[in-house]
């Protein structure tokens, strides 16, 4: 069993949402309600615990000169988005239970039967994946298709996606695919084509990759996304500073007066 | 319609320009000249400056009305227990440590509550002591719960039984179990600040070093308060209001004076006002009733430390909803973890720009 990731390339994605239906009929999800949101063609708006694949629809102006549109003209990029199945992932170091897990194949995964819906891992996640399912009570996130996994199939979504603009592999293998993508896009003239996992920052890396055209914050990739466990040094040395004062406070407080008090009476 | 391409406009002339950009795109994989424009076509742009349509990045906190309370009764009782054991180390008279231990015990078992009905699951709540975790405050959290309200139900009860039998054992036990639950009290008090600052939330995680300190004194504040309501007059209790109520102004003088866009959600819309209400009836206001009942008669102070508790109390209460509002606005800030300035021109209402057209 190998480390498994996702490269989603939006330069091919085409923006057919058979990844979105894969999963849904794949998890057994149930269905989000019709409701049109007025943003392009993307009436499902985000990730969420009954959404684990979600089709961005950007419509965006690109460089001028490329790929023969006119500054002035939108481009229509569309990508996949997903769980990233952070390498330092803040739902799993949130959780009070042990239920977010991580899997052999580098995955993180939530198990249905332990979480108890205390929803801290919602305000943990830098990328608004998770959420808790307000009628069933726990938590839900896409759960990189384990159950497939372990029986060496492809996570559903990669396997529907009719583009290979979902890939799915070993993840040093994708990095250099995504790398070989990128040349190859450049020389063609997509030179705004960038590759994003978040390396860089404390998330320390994605099982969910992009190749994405432009800005990031376009696809609601935020730049510098953070594990909020990077807080905790801080916090706890208030924390502790606060215990001290009020330990002295009170201890002073009960010491001090007492002469005065006696004084007085 | 297609754009003008030629001068005079003619067919002959969109055809040969076709072929030019044809040439064009196989020669050099690029081409220079302008497309076709579709006129009046719903295509709303998207920017460095729009995000991805406007749509917030993060999820807002899920909790329910019970965590707030919870947030200031665990701060009363994780203080209570503090001046119980404090004062009953330093010899004060003997209801103001029962009353303490009695606010202690009934304060833990009332969060105990709070939090599992809070629960996705109620039902699973033991779930929460399946592991410990140094790195989740939620874990630790639990785990001082369960302590504290361990320690804190064994010192009341032990008081009570002392009012029957005072024999050794309960001695001892009520001597053990009152400084265990000082010793749990302490974090317990002030570690809801530590649970929200270490979030994606930015406001919380922003103020990740206030608001330990925060809390920590606002339940000081509100345990103080508590215990005078209840009839109880040794002047340190007015002292330790006095410094927590200090203590609280310099807190809220720190964010005010923050003036990072970050820190919005504490001033403006609704988050702002029941932050701003709860920040002055915990700091100044108690601050300045407290000073000025140490310099009064007797009976005119104590109707001023009365009114100095009920401030405390209902600023506690009302800075804990304040906060936890700020959350919900500050993950509604969808430009904040995308890192998109603010536009100069206007407040917050300025919405991504709409398709110019729509059929």
């Amino acid at each position: 069993m190998s480390v498994t990731a996702f490269l989603t390339d939006s330069t091919l994605c085409i923006g057919c949402k058979a990844c979105e239906v894969a999963c849904k009929e794949w998890n057994q999800l149930e269905e989000d309600g019709l409701q049109w949101t007025g943003n392009s063609y993307d009436n499902t708006g985000a990730l969420g615990h009954s959404t684990w694949r979600h089709v961005k629809f950007v419509e965006r102006t690109p460089a001028p000169g490329k790929g023969g549109n006119a500054p002035d003209l939108a481009s229509w990029t569309f990508s996949s988005d997903v769980c990233k199945h952070c390498e330092v992932a803040g739902c799993l170091e949130a959780c009070p239970t042990g239920s977010i897990v991580r899997t052999e194949f580098g995955g993180v995964f939530v198990q249905p039967d332990v979480c108890n819906g205390c929803s801290y891992c919602v305000t943990a996640c830098p990328f608004g994946v998770i959420q808790k399912n307000e009628e069933d009570g726990r938590a839900f996130k896409c759960t990189f298709c384990y159950d497939r996994q372990l029986e060496g199939l492809i996570p559903a979504c990669a396997k529907a996606c009719p583009t290979e603009s979902i890939k799915f592999g070993e993840i040093e293998a994708l990095k250099i695919v995504a790398e070989e993508r990128m040349q190859e896009l450049r020389s063609r003239g997509m030179r705004d084509v960038r590759f994003y996992d978040a390396s860089n920052t404390s998330v320390g890396g994605t099982h969910a990759m992009f190749l994405v055209r432009g800005d990031e914050e376009q696809y609601n990739l935020p730049p510098h996304p953070e594990v909020p466990t990077k807080y905790l040094k801080d916090s706890w040395q208030s924390s502790a500073f606060a215990a001290g004062l009020m330990l002295a406070g009170a201890v002073a407080a009960f010491l001090w007066p007492e002469k005065k008090n006696g004084a007085r009476t | 319609m297609a754009r003008e391409l030629e001068p005079d406009g003619s067919r002959a002339g969109i055809e040969r320009l076709l072929s030019q950009i044809r040439e064009q795109a196989r020669s050099a994989g690029s081409v220079e000249g302008k497309g076709v424009a579709v006129q009046g076509a719903p295509f709303p742009h998207a920017s460095p400056e729009t995000g991805y349509c406007g749509l917030p990045l993060l999820k807002q906190p899920q909790w329910g009305w019970e965590i707030p309370i919870y947030f200031f009764v665990g701060g009363a009782a994780g203080a209570a227990a503090v001046v119980g054991a404090a004062a009953n180390w330093a010899g004060a008279d003997r209801k103001l440590v029962r009353d303490a231990r009695l606010i202690a015990a009934s304060g833990s078992v009332i969060s105990g509550a709070l939090l599992v009905a809070d629960l996705g699951k109620p039902e699973k709540f033991l779930n929460m002591l399946r592991v410990f975790k140094w790195r989740s405050p939620m874990s630790m959290g639990a785990w001082v719960l369960a302590a504290f309200g361990a320690s804190s139900g064994a010192a009341a009860f032990a008081q009570l039984l002392r009012g029957r039998t005072d024999s050794d054992v309960v001695r001892a036990i009520e001597n053990v179990s009152g400084v265990s639950s000082a010793l749990f009290g302490l974090p317990f008090s002030n570690y809801t600040g530590v649970l929200i600052g270490s979030t994606v939330i930015p406001v919380w995680n922003h103020f990740a070093k206030e608001l330990p300190i925060h809390f920590g004194m606002s339940g000081l504040n509100s345990a103080v308060g508590l215990l005078e309501l209840s009839g109880n007059t040794s002047p340190a209790l007015n002292h330790l209001g006095l410094g927590a109520a200090a203590v609280e102004t310099y807190i809220s003088v720190r964010t005010e004076t923050r003036h990072a866009r970050v820190a919005a959600p504490l001033k403006r819309g609704a988050s702002g006002w029941v932050t701003r209400a709860g920040a002055l009836l915990s700091g100044p206001v108690p601050l300045a009733l407290r000073a000025s009942a140490c310099f009064t008669s007797r009976p005119r102070s104590r109707s001023l430390r009365k009114w100095a508790a009920l401030s405390g109390i209902a600023g506690s209460l009302l800075s804990r909803h304040g906060w936890m509002q700020a959350g919900h606005a500050s993950a509604k800030d969808w430009r904040l973890p995308l890192e998109i300035a603010q536009p100069a021109r206007s407040a917050q209402t300025v919405a991504p720009p709409s398709p110019p057209v729509r059929a």
